[in-house]
């Protein structure tokens, strides 16, 4: 397989992630989306660094996974404590925000 | 010829999972088959040769990240439906197509574009694991502290968030009392 393959199907999974960021008003969607777009890239850093025999992308890719895995933890905290006050996890909730 | 085989079955795969990830209505197949991906995405890094990050994301993944959204969609009824109106549907397929395209190949632009040197050559005598380790100890130790401090961090702003508002145990009541707290509350 050429590094071309890989990278095709990075954008393909890129690509779906998007859609979900872009289309579902559902709040945990949009994180499921977000986890999404996070490993098509991850698949890309790890093709390049096969094909250019470099170690860096294997690492950007351990430190993506890490930053995810932190992202949801604040993430879901925030998103509990929405549905505690809101009782929904509609985005379009988010529009009634008031300072 | 067994690597294209394995390419093509778990580029059908995964595709067909994240599919269902987006598309579908139910937030419990949505996770499921996230979950699913998220392994099958595993296989692309075997592939890859890059095996001590296919059992990151066999670990961190879909053990726990996977993990942590089921113990958070026991905090709200993630099965009632939440209504999505788009107004204009067409028009948000085409602009994500667009813009997808251009962040890949603003991304990829550089690559096809210039001959790059490997700063870090992977090394054929040594596993990938020892490289990866080897590596990460000496060129990335500071990013990697960065990584666990940050780590940290979240875990106690996702507790205290989520924690926010429980000064009242219910697992430590009676029945008597939690039907006696639920009274007083709607009053």
């Amino acid at each position: 397989m050429s590094l071309n393959a890989y990278l095709i199907l990075s954008a393909i999974l890129f690509f779906i992630g998007m859609i979900g960021v872009l289309r579902r008003k559902n709040l945990l969607m949009l994180f499921f989306s977000t986890e999404i777009m996070l490993n098509a890239v991850n698949v890309g850093l790890a093709a390049v660094s096969k094909f250019h025999e470099d170690l860096t992308g294997q690492m950007f890719a351990f430190f993506i996974i890490a930053i995810a895995a932190s992202e949801v933890a604040i993430g879901l905290g925030l998103l509990i404590l929405w549905y505690k006050k809101n009782g929904s996890i509609n985005l379009d909730n988010l529009q009634n925000m008031k300072g | 010829m067994f690597e294209i085989v394995a390419f093509y079955l778990f580029a059908f795969l995964t595709v067909t999972m994240f599919s269902i990830t987006v598309f579908t209505n139910n937030s419990l197949y949505a996770l499921s088959s996230l979950a699913a991906g998220m392994i099958f995405i595993s296989a692309f890094f075997f592939l890859l040769g890059a095996e001590f990050l296919g059992a990151v994301q066999i670990v961190v993944y879909t053990g726990a990240v996977m993990a942590l959204y089921a113990f958070g969609m026991m905090f709200f009824d993630s099965l009632s439906t939440v209504k999505e109106n788009i107004k204009n549907p067409r028009l948000v397929f085409l602009l994500t197509g667009i813009a997808s395209l251009i962040v890949v190949l603003i991304f990829t632009a550089p690559i096809i574009a210039t001959n790059i040197e490997a700063h870090y050559p992977i090394n054929s005598e040594w596993g990938n694991s020892q490289q990866v380790g080897l590596v990460l100890f000496t060129k990335y130790l500071v990013p990697f502290e960065v990584a666990a401090v940050m780590l940290l961090v979240a875990m106690i702003g996702g507790i205290i968030l989520a924690g926010k508002k429980m000064d009242v145990s219910y697992s430590e009541l009676s029945e008597e009392q939690i039907d006696k707290l639920e009274e007083e509350k709607e009053r």
